[in-house]
């Protein structure tokens, strides 16, 4: 049941590199990440190729197959046709370490710049109560396994370097709606700081990130446009404005 | 050199690898969109054959009509606060109301996702780098005025209001008297209940009936709403389209049946 | 070139629910961490813990209370277990929980609000707090979070926010290093460029995880290679018990790429039903004597357990793990096995898809994109997988301090004791929080009363030896075929079932295999280099297999993850005994070390003929220790 398949993985690092061609056996069921083992340990042992749980759930084997991101341990070869070559590249929109491995810091840069969950001051362990239907927005932006692959595929940054420094980019927009929508959150003024310092305004709502999201998070429709809709709420709507000003000067 | 091409990114000249049509959806796009255009600014300019008199129809485009202008007869109760031209130019009574529907649908979430990628390529499809330098985004004007959006909503409902009524008053015959019915009728029916779909499945309905809510257990009867509004949300692309074809059809149906082309079968 | 250095109070290596815990509760007092880990941060094998934490906050069965999950504990471990761990952790686990929720956590809720609980093997009442079935990405990502939290204040307090607590991720410890006996800090290289880094710190936390990739057919990740238990072996530290290691009953078998990758267990939670292909639910033929109380032996009694748990005994596929595991393996070997050697898994007779989709979501995803199965329509297919390793760092139960070395302190997986001979599922994530804490408690108490011991040339100099090592040798050895070789001799040798005669053989080939493993060449540099990197973590999970083996053979019965076909059923005198390893610079040596009797308050906590099955009568004459 094996099979020989086609394979063109990019080598390289920083300072050049290109597709190599390689063939290598597959077996029923494989998936790509399971023949690029197969090529690392039978014919380029150096090959650098970033995983950890091979079922999904852990978000470090992003790459791009066929120019499109995605997790290689949840691609299967038999998805392809059987003269076709599977075309494997590091994710372009960071800066490339080695072959399939890319330096991902800006994620973990952004992560550290979103203002933390803010709690009630008093709520003391074990007092907190909450319904499932008001934490259940939040719960599915917590599904995500921070694969970074919407954040490479955005076009914000991934064609435009110098977008980088001012905007945080899905994932982490979405991390700003989670708290935003987080039933015993406390800070307000989240809406606030996700256009003005995040970027939120970047985002011409294409949807890509969605397209690419191994957890299926609609990212675009229940978190970047909720979150456009709350800015607007709070700093383009004249009429909710005005309200929320006399609301507060009569001290609702 | 940017974007992929960035000197510190993986050096692969290629714009994309994708080994799919990645063109035909946003040139599907393109086509549908553009040939609307040209239509709809060809139709309101034409200034005629928006009005069946007999048959009590009247194209969308042109509802509600309010220039003095108007035939009497097309107007809601004879209410034409706008002259008839300015500046000596013929006004047509299309153009006085367009901005409403155009600004909706321009400034929707979905039609704005559907024309920056396949007018401005910005990205033309995911993983295919765009061609231009800089990108800002909607974060300064004047795309930053998509965020009035709401405001366009609103009028968007005011205007199924009317086509809904203009829908209403169509099953009606020569005489003007109520419970008959004309292929005529059908047709604006059907644009008036898909516009309803497409409004309320918009972005801004699901955050006005309950997203903006950070306690919906507190509100449950928004949280209904909003589950509600929720699933035909998923669907706001679909509606888009079909509405938007009910409404072109719709609006040549008028025209043909207004200019003789076709006639209106009357149903009873 | 210059060395890179840096100096901390705390290192804490490893980024799971353990470390990240740990480096939480120093950094809370005001000593400065570093945390180092092997992969990108957040991708710890915590995160792939599905089924939930074991907690009782009696929010969906009020009857529940620390002193039932303590026996439960104690049932599951087969009293093998360091009591008091297993008391602090009874105790200690709902604070954690609570706290997780205070930052940020958002747990499933029950009715009323609270954090919903949920059914699992051995735990008498529901009582794993869960997220669907991504409980570790929840607790993992909760961590994250709060330590950006602690960074921000940090941030605002000082102008640097990595100033009190940094990450160092994709960097591995080669060598815990010592300076007169005590702990003085840590060495090794970056993933990414290969360049060597020095950590200078008084205190090490150990918080590296499990072992299974010492075995074939496994659902740890490359991670889990038994970095801690090695680099604890080397510093003078002891492994206690280390023959006990949990097959869970139920990997993936099908297709091979997939194979070992784990099916939660909450399939069974949620009313999945095991069956061979004989269509017999057969599990009812296995249930012991010592549960035969607790576990229903006909399917209608085992049904009615989902509606009404007051009055029904639980059905027999919620035994402990090492049970089923067993079951299933013997129902293979007898035949009854699919043509891929499992058995068969169903929920979808049980369940509507929707909820099926909603309670499991993971499992449905998972099983779909992999293996083309819809678990909403079809049973999946099962077999064991080399799951989790009891044994681990032999510590002080209460400081987390390990045992000989003054300084060095291990806690979660990589840890020794607390589960016994076979660990409940669910006490794992808990057992994270209750000691990644308490051995951030230790080194903090440890820290302030030593001060750090600087890293002498030395040392330095035979640490960086040992990483060029491999680049230097020619035609050496290939050491993706050795560990190819290693876990080879592991399944077939040290697996589920073991006799006396194969684990005498084991011993001899693992020496081998060590032996030419002396003799790793490396091709290519030392940027980003796979082969570069399983050279060390070979010589890790060499040693381990070594305890393993020789710990298994010196224990002459079968106890919970120990089975030995030659000494079937337990012995009441083997169950005052641990095995201890330590290193000697050459080899593994195992001795017997008599386990702490239990004192009177907790072994008042049982019924006297239930401790009668476990202790000798001389045991239960006594009745505690005081
Ligand atoms: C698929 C699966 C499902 C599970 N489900 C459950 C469940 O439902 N409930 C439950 O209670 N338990 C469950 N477990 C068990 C539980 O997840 C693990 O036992 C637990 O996560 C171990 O956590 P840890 O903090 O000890 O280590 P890990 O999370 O394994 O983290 C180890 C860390 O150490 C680092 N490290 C290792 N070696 C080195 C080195 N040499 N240098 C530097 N860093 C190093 C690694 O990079 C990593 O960051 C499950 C396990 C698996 C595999
Ligand atoms: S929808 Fe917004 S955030 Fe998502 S990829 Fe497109 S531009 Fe980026
Ligand atoms: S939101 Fe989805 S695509 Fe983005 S990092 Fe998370 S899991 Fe990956
Ligand atoms: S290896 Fe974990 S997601 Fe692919
Ligand atoms: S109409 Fe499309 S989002 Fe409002």
């Amino acid at each position: 049941m094996a099979r020989s398949i086609k394979l063109r993985i990019w080598r390289g690092d920083s300072t050049d590199g290109g597709l190599k061609d390689v063939v290598v056996e597959a077996n029923e069921g494989e998936v790509v990440l399971d023949v690029i083992h197969r090529v690392q340990a039978t014919q380029m042992g150096d090959l650098a190729v970033r995983w950890n749980c091979k079922a999904g759930k852990c978000g470090s084997c992003s790459m791009e197959i066929n120019g499109k991101p995605r997790l290689a341990c949840m691609t299967q070869v038999a998805s392809f046709g059987e003269e076709e070559t599977i075309t494997v590249t590091p994710l372009r929109a960071f800066p490339i370490i080695k072959d399939l491995v890319t330096d991902v810091s800006f994620n973990y840069k952004k992560a550290m710049e979103i203002p933390a969950y803010e709690p009630p001051a008093e709520l003391a362990p074990g007092e907190a109560r909450m319904e499932q239907i008001d934490v259940e927005r939040s719960q599915e932006f917590r599904k995500c396994i921070e694969c970074f692959l919407c954040q490479d595929v955005c076009h914000v940054v991934r064609d435009h370097e110098e977008n980088k420094k001012s905007f945080a980019g899905p994932r982490f927009l979405m991390r700003m709606a989670e708290l935003d929508f987080h039933p015993l959150d406390q800070r307000k003024t989240r809406k606030q700081e996700a256009q003005e310092q995040h970027g939120l305004g970047f985002c011409n709502i294409t949807k890509c990130c969605t397209e690419v999201c191994p957890e299926h998070i609609k990212i675009t429709d229940n978190a970047l446009i909720p979150m456009k809709e709350r800015v607007a709420d709070v700093k383009y709507d004249p009429v909710r404005w005005l309200g929320s000003k006399i609301r507060k000067r009569e001290g609702l | 050199m940017s974007g992929v091409f960035s000197p510190t990114r993986a050096k692969i000249k290629e714009r994309t690898l994708r080994t799919d049509k990645w063109w035909l959806q946003p040139l599907l796009t393109f086509g549908v969109l553009f040939s609307f255009v040209i239509y709809a600014t060809f139709r309101a300019f034409e200034n005629k054959n928006y009005f069946v008199e007999e048959s009590h129809l009247i194209s969308p485009f042109y509802s509600p009509c309010l220039s003095e202008s108007c035939e009497p007869a097309a107007t809601i109760g004879g209410w034409t606060p706008f002259s008839a031209e300015i500046f000596n130019f013929a006004l047509s009574p299309a153009l006085i109301i367009l901005i409403f529907p155009l600004g909706f649908r321009m400034t929707c979430y979905y039609y704005r996702k559907a024309y920056y990628r396949s007018f401005w390529f910005s990205p033309p499809a995911c993983g295919v780098a765009e061609p231009h330098e800089k990108y800002t985004g909607e974060t300064r004007l004047p795309l930053l005025g998509q965020n009035i959006h709401r405001y366009f909503f609103y009028a968007g409902l005011v205007f199924n209001v009317i086509l809904t009524y203009d829908a209403i008053i169509s099953f009606r015959n020569k005489e003007g008297e109520w419970g008959h019915m004309t292929l005529g009728s059908l047709v604006l029916v059907l644009s008036s209940a898909l516009l309803w779909f497409y409004s309320l499945s918009c972005h801004t309905c699901r955050h006005t009936v309950g997203g903006r809510l950070k306690h919906f257990s507190k509100h449950p009867v928004r949280y209904k709403l909003w589950t509600t509004v929720s699933v035909l949300n998923t669907k706001h692309q679909q509606f888009a389209w079909f509405s938007l074809a009910a409404v072109a059809f719709a609006d040549i149906y008028v025209r043909q049946v207004a200019s003789g082309a076709w006639s209106n079968p009357i149903f009873f | 070139m210059t060395l890179e250095r840096h100096k901390y109070d705390v290192l804490v290596i490893g980024a799971g629910g353990a470390g990240l815990r740990a480096a939480v509760e120093a950094r809370e007092s005001g000593l400065r961490v570093a945390i180092i880990c092997k992969s990108l941060f957040g991708k710890a094998h915590t995160v792939m813990a599905e089924g939930g934490a074991a907690a009782s906050m009696g929010n969906v069965n009020d009857n529940d209370n620390w002193m039932v999950h303590f026996r439960d504990t104690m049932r599951g471990g087969k009293f093998l277990n360091h009591f008091r761990m297993a008391e602090l952790h009874a105790k200690e686990s709902p604070d954690r929980i609570w706290e997780l929720e205070v930052w940020g956590a958002l747990f499933d809720r029950t009715k009323e609000g609270k954090i919903s609980q949920r059914n699992f093997g051995g735990h008498e009442y529901p009582r794993l707090a869960h997220v669907g079935d991504r409980t570790g990405l929840e607790l993992i990502r909760t961590m994250q979070q709060k330590i950006v939290q602690l960074q921000q204040k940090d941030g605002r307090e000082t102008g640097d926010m990595e100033s009190g607590i940094k990450v160092f991720a994709e960097l591995t410890i080669t060598d815990i290093l010592k300076e007169n006996g005590k702990i003085s800090g840590a060495y090794g290289y970056w993933r990414e460029s290969g360049e060597e880094v020095l950590f200078e710190a008084p205190a090490v936390v150990i918080a590296t995880g499990g072992v299974g990739k010492t075995f074939k057919i496994t659902s740890n990740s490359w991670e889990g290679t038994g970095d801690g238990h090695a680099l604890a072996l080397k510093a003078g530290a002891n492994l206690v018990d280390m023959e006990f290691l949990q097959f869970h009953p139920t990997g993936m078998v099908w297709p091979p790429s997939v194979r070992g990758i784990l099916v939660t267990e909450s399939v069974r939670g949620e009313g999945g039903v095991l069956t061979n292909t004989n269509g017999e639910r057969f599990m009812f033929k296995y249930i012991p004597d010592v549960f035969k109380d607790k576990y229903a032996d006909n399917e209608a009694e085992a049904d009615r357990w989902y509606e009404d748990q007051d009055n029904n005994r639980r059905p027999p596929e919620l035994l402990p793990r090492d049970e089923v595991a067993r079951a299933i393996n013997s129902e293979v070997k007898a035949g009854r096995g699919t043509e891929h050697g499992g058995v068969f898994l169903d929920v979808s007779k049980r369940l509507p898809a929707e909820v099926i989709k909603k309670r499991l979501p993971s499992m449905w995803h998972q099983f779909y994109e992999l293996a083309g199965v819809d678990i909403t329509k079809e049973p999946m297919e099962v077999g064991p997988t080399c799951h989790y390793v009891m044994g681990g760092v032999e510590v002080e139960p209460d400081t987390a301090a390990a045992v000989g070395v003054p300084g060095l302190f291990a806690a979660g997986e990589v840890a020794g004791g607390m589960h016994g001979s076979n660990r409940l599922g669910g006490n794992s994530l808990s057992d994270l929080l209750v000691f990644g804490r308490r051995a951030g408690m230790g080194a903090v108490e440890y820290v302030k009363k030593n001060t750090a011991t600087p890293v002498s040339d030395a040392a330095i100099k035979a640490a960086a030896e040992k990483i060029q090592a491999p680049f230097d040798r020619q035609g050496g050895e290939n050491s993706y075929s050795l560990h190819a070789e290693l876990q080879e001799v592991t399944h077939n040798l040290v697996g589920i079932i073991r006799t006396g005669s194969e684990l005498k053989e084991a011993i001899a080939k693992i020496a081998e295999i060590r032996k030419r493993s002396a003799n790793v060449a490396v091709a290519g540099g030392r940027k980003f280099n796979p082969g570069f990197h399983l050279a060390f973590d070979l010589d890790n999970m060499l040693l381990v297999a070594e305890s393993t083996a020789k710990s298994a053979d010196a224990r002459e019965e079968s106890r919970g993850g120990h089975t030995r076909d030659d000494f079937p059923g337990m012995n009441n005198k083997w169950r005052q005994v641990n095995h201890i390893s330590s290193f000697d610079g050459e080899k593994v040596n195992v001795r017997a070390q008599s386990l702490p009797p239990m004192p009177k308050e907790l072994f008042d906590l049982f019924d006297v003929h239930e401790l009668e099955k476990y202790m000798t009568p001389e045991e239960v004459a006594k009745g505690g220790s005081n």
